[in-house]
């Protein structure tokens, strides 16, 4: 449960995007979370505004888009959609598999307001 | 026309004209689709989670793309402190469990049997007290607690602070001790080369499987406290099967730090990596 460090991580990058561009609020804050991140996207949209709270991110959304774990296969060369940390090719069952999707942590964007609403 | 479910987004809103989807427009359907497809095939569009009300309904707002690594300034505390380590030729080790699998006693027995040949240091991470820098102290190699108070993980910034106060000219290898926790610890980075899962007899063969977040990411797994294996009734077999299935090749030891059994095999490798 580090949900709230996360949290509190994406809004200092959120708040410095928000300073730079001189954004008046910050309405909501988009992120990527994939299944292998290790953060649980319901428990960082609880801890979020928690950490937001008295900054121009108070009141921002946090739409948090999950990515499912995919990987690519070496020996069929086929892209699938394992269940959530076993790496096993689902066309072929081989376990040289190459992850190309699940791990990823990101912000995508930022919605702003240049004054406030 | 979108190019992943050929709904009309050429007359889309804001969010549409900004690259994205609006959320109203797909709503509607699911968005999965079979594979396998091509590299290159964006993935953004997968499972949204329904968002919270805007609160700036109404009010004019503009997107800005970020595209930033959540745990960017954590990685690159991690880059800084893996330089560090090869520019003096060290390798350092993540050990990670739940809490009781015998991290610490492991690395008393392995400072003791690496005593005087080959150089340790150790960093261990607690969320109270100094008992396991009190163990591991006088033998032979520097040691760093640091107390978390309320974090459930070590970071890449409290190892770069320990750092200078562990490693001397001739430390060959770092042992870092996260803190006892089968889950967050697997989702930063400390700059180390190795991650090393442990595993007590104890706490039953499906481990592996039943949080797998740790065994993923580590290329070691000790399986610990061999010498229980009986009265826990441990299925061996089983156990090292749950290891392959979320970390295909991982390298297996199977050790007793308390009788020795395993521990040569275990202390080779240790050697071999110091070079």
């Amino acid at each position: 449960m580090h949900e709230l460090s996360i949290a509190e991580t994406i809004l200092e990058q959120a708040l410095r995007v928000a300073a730079q561009e001189r954004a008046a609020a910050i309405a909501r804050v988009r992120v990527r979370v994939g299944d292998l991140s290790g953060v649980d996207p319901d428990a960082l949209k609880f801890a979020f505004p928690i950490a937001a709270r008295g900054t121009v991110a108070e009141g921002a959304a946090l739409e948090a888009i999950r990515v499912p774990f995919e990987v690519a296969c070496r020996r069929c060369g086929a892209w699938s959609r394992p269940e959530p940390w076993v790496p096993a090719c689902a066309a072929c069952g081989s376990q040289e598999v190459d992850t190309v999707a699940g791990r990823e942590l990101r912000i995508e964007s930022l919605d702003l307001c240049d004054r406030r609403g | 026309m979108c190019e992943h479910c050929g709904c009309d987004s050429a007359t889309g809103g804001a969010a549409d004209r900004a690259g994205g989807h609006s959320e109203t427009r797909h709503s509607a359907h699911d968005h999965d689709h079979p594979h396998p497809h091509p590299p290159g095939h964006p993935h953004e569009h997968a499972d949204r989670v329904a968002a919270a009300p805007d609160p700036a309904a109404g009010a004019e707002t503009r997107r800005v793309a970020v595209e930033a690594d959540i745990l960017a300034a954590n990685a690159a505390a991690a880059v800084d402190i893996r330089r560090q380590l090869a520019e003096r030729g060290v390798t350092a080790f993540n050990l990670m469990s739940s809490p009781g699998s015998g991290k610490t006693r492991l690395l008393e027995a392995t400072l003791d049997r690496l005593r005087g040949r080959v150089g340790c240091a150790v960093i261990t991470g607690d969320v109270r007290t100094d008992h396991d820098a009190r163990r591991l102290a006088g033998r032979g190699a520097p040691v760093r607690q640091i107390e978390t108070m309320n974090a459930c993980h070590l970071s890449a910034v409290q190892i770069a602070e320990a750092l200078p106060h562990v490693l001397a000219p001739d430390t060959r290898l770092l042992f870092i001790e996260n803190v006892g926790n089968l889950v967050c610890p697997a989702t930063f980075d400390l700059g180390e080369h190795v991650k090393v899962a442990l595993l007590s007899v104890v706490e039953g063969e499906d481990k592996p499987v039943k949080y797998p977040a740790m065994f993923t990411v580590a290329g070691v797994v000790v399986l610990t406290k061999i010498d229980l294996a009986g009265a826990a009734e441990w299925d061996r077999a089983a156990a090292l099967r749950a290891v392959q299935t979320v970390r295909p090749g991982a390298v297996v030891f199977e050790v007793s730090a308390k009788t020795g059994e395993g521990m040569d095999a275990w202390i080779g490798y240790l050697e071999r990596v110091a070079g």
